[in-house]
């Protein structure tokens, strides 16, 4: 039987959701997260959320979660944002990192990481990226080399998602030089921004806001503590990681609809234009058909299916939602659309990099290509 | 919540393929556009012994009860076959004629396969019966009881009021239907009979995409130029991917209309299906090249089908229009 009712008790779940988010949310916006005033605004928010655990309801108790299921989740999602609450400063440690320490961590690095990743008070930047290795990562060439208790990491990463304000970074480092394959060899670390041998250099995005950094390294001690799984497994432990990206739980379903129900509020106010119609209604029924794809794949996963490959029609579909959706919020603002302080702006700049960002939209049509349909793998 | 067909569902549409897969539809689609419905009729009594049409029927008639969600996923199957015929009309036709001394007279014979109906509705939205001209009423010809929706009523109609008109897809047999006839009610459930006329021809869109999807996956892995096969083309792919992404994400907007009946998720659901399937249609005959564009190759029985299905039972301004009404009312809720 197919039912999209929730149960009394994660009804329940919602309303004392919906209830704190209600007394709690903040009734001026903060900065921009991608400024330091803002990045302090947003990090005091996540131990505001912490404080009364709602900061990481997924994850288990003694790390301050709420133990709460995946439905849960996407229920608290869809009033987080409902809510009109701020970005969350937290994202990239809490969507990426958390679930590869819950895979492939030890106990000592959960019990040492999670926690002040609950709270805010350490925020995790992604250290993926390099000048030449985007799209094919697995052809970084920074390096870690073996020293006395640990590892002494050199090179240079780039496009790195909050580095800028951030505290820690985790990424891949090439262990093990000369190997076959280019996905061998490759250790996944974690490591201290602040490290002797550590600059970071701001990038100002397309906005100007420095939303991402470049990191040089320079001989940075990573103590043995520090990696995660196996050395020379990075690979496997990395992509275990990226499958979580592309997958559920890096964009909520809750923070679209929240969006299409206010470009529909926007198109009212502007006396529902013929000429935004179509664009309207697409945002809305793409809202819609997200959290729906979002449901069905949550009750697969719930039965014990694997979701796999199906996350890459997942990111191209959020990704080109998301810019549609404030495109054609722009538009309906006519002249003010070109503003950079309108309630759209800084969302419109965030959604240009949705396509680029966790995996090129390019990237994820050849798998779903190559993996679920079965086309065979030819040059790119 | 479990958003997904449970077991007994997808053995029913399993079934539903199986059967339909050994029929040699294209075969009946092509005696059924030259006026030839034998074998058509066939299928059609196979289709209604499978319980097709009783999942829109009360049990005291004959019926399953009404069944929104397995109807759907029976639909899917339809559009995936290519199955002629005013499926989608009758099923429209089985909840116009709800009423009991109609649905006594009128809904046994539809269950059973026995009689084929179609339904002349007013031009406008919502069948509401204040437009004057009807619109034509697919395959008039074959159809048993046909039906016209005017302002006054339901009615009986007399017959066909003018030749088949030749269609672009030509299993699609458009025909005038004269109203006067006998009434047979003068309040049918217009709105009701939309919603899952509506939701049959979304879920038969989304078959009629996927198949077109499957039969153009085939065909690249296999055709080869310049030594390879053409599949191997990042271009190829990537169309092909659009193409599979825009059914999967309507496919749930489907499944959700058949659970809430809402008339904006159903409006929701037809408009992506359709779209859908149309782009799985362009997708489809580009990458065949010139094969495609034949009437010869059994591809172009879908690729005219997705066409038509667009403005078929409400085109993509119609639904979008129902979308915005309804979100304009203020936010359903999550």
């Amino acid at each position: 039987m197919v039912d999209l009712s929730h149960s009394p008790a994660d009804e329940e779940f919602r309303a004392e959701a919906r209830a704190w988010l209600a007394a709690h949310v903040p009734r001026t916006p903060f900065p921009s997260l991608e400024t330091a005033e803002g990045f302090a605004a947003h990090r005091g928010w996540e131990g505001e959320l912490a404080a009364d655990r709602w900061s990481v309801v997924s994850w288990p108790k003694e790390y301050g979660g709420r133990d709460a299921g995946l439905l849960r989740w996407l229920v608290f999602e869809e009033e987080y944002w409902a809510a009109g609450a701020p970005g969350r400063v937290g994202q990239n440690g809490v969507s990426l990192l958390a679930p590869t320490l819950f895979e492939h961590g030890t106990q000592e690095q959960r019990a040492r990481v999670l926690p002040s990743m609950a709270t805010g008070e350490v925020v995790w930047a992604q250290a993926w990226s390099e000048p030449e290795a985007g799209s094919d990562l697995a052809s970084l060439t920074s390096r870690a080399v073996r020293t006395d208790g640990g590892w002494l990491i050199s090179g240079q990463k780039t496009w790195s998602s909050r580095a800028a304000f951030a505290d820690r970074a985790f990424g891949l480092f090439r262990s093990a030089p000369d190997t076959p394959r280019p996905h061998q060899g490759l250790t996944y670390l974690m490591f201290d921004l602040r490290a002797p041998g550590v600059t970071v250099r701001p990038i100002g995005r397309l906005d100007g806001r420095p939303a991402f950094a470049e990191l040089f390294l320079d001989d940075v001690f990573v103590p043995d503590e520090d990696v995660i799984g196996e050395p020379g497994q990075g690979w496997r432990i990395a992509m275990s990681t990226a499958g979580e990206e592309r997958g559920l739980t890096l964009r909520s379903p809750g923070r679209f609809l929240a969006s299409a129900h206010r470009l529909v509020e926007l198109w009212r106010s502007r006396g529902c234009p013929e000429h935004a119609r179509a664009r309207v209604a697409d945002a809305l029924i793409g809202a819609r058909a997200y959290q729906l794809f979002t449901y069905a794949a949550a009750s697969r996963f719930l039965e014990g299916e694997r979701l796999g490959p199906e996350s890459s029609m997942n990111k191209v579909f959020w990704s080109e939602l998301d810019l549609a959706l404030h495109e054609t919020a722009l538009d309906l603002l006519e002249e003010d659309g070109e503003s950079a302080d309108t309630a759209w702006s800084e969302g419109y700049v965030f959604a240009l990099a949705g396509p680029i960002y966790a995996g090129a939209n390019e990237i994820q049509r050849d798998i779903v290509a190559e993996r679920l349909l079965g086309l065979p793998k030819g040059r790119r | 919540m479990r958003f997904l067909p449970d077991a007994e569902q997808r053995a029913f549409t399993a079934s539903l393929h199986a059967m339909l897969s050994a029929a040699d539809t294209p075969a009946v689609v092509r005696d059924w556009s030259r006026g030839d419905h034998a074998s058509g009729r066939a299928l059609w009594s196979r289709i209604a012994e499978a319980g097709v049409f009783g999942l829109a029927v009360p049990q005291e008639y004959g019926g399953l009860e009404p069944h929104p969600v397995e109807l759907a996923l029976a639909f899917v199957e339809l559009g995936r076959h290519a199955v002629p015929g005013p499926l989608v009309e009758t099923v429209a036709a089985a909840v116009l004629l709800e009423d009991p001394p109609s649905a006594g007279r009128f809904l046994p014979g539809l269950v059973a396969g026995t009689d084929l109906a179609t339904v002349a509705a007013p031009a406008g939205p919502a069948l509401d019966g204040h437009a004057s001209a009807l619109r034509l009423a697919l395959d008039g010809d074959a159809a048993t009881l046909r039906l016209a929706v005017t302002a006054d009523g339901l009615y009986l109609s007399t017959g066909a009021a003018g030749p088949v008109r030749r269609c672009l897809d030509p299993a699609r047999r458009l025909t005038p239907l004269a109203p006067q006839g006998e009434l047979l009610t003068a309040d049918p459930p217009r709105e009701r009979a939309l919603t899952w006329g509506r939701l049959a021809v979304a879920a038969q869109a989304l078959g009629v995409g996927l198949a077109l999807l499957d039969r153009t996956v085939a065909y690249v892995g296999q055709r080869t130029q310049f030594g390879v096969p053409i599949g191997s083309f990042q271009a190829v792919k990537h169309r092909l991917a659009d193409a599979m992404t825009a059914l999967e994400f309507a496919r749930p907007l489907v499944l959700g209309a058949a659970t809430s009946l809402r008339p904006a998720d159903v409006a929701a659901a037809k408009l992506k299906a359709c779209e859908a399937a149309y782009g799985a249609a362009r997708a489809a005959l580009q990458l065949h090249g010139a094969i495609g564009y034949t009437a010869e190759f059994d591809l172009s029985l879908w690729l005219t089908r997705a066409r038509a299905l667009r403005t078929a039972w409400g085109a993509p301004e119609e639904c979008r229009k129902l979308v915005l009404d309804d979100a304009l009312k203020g936010p359903a809720g999550p």
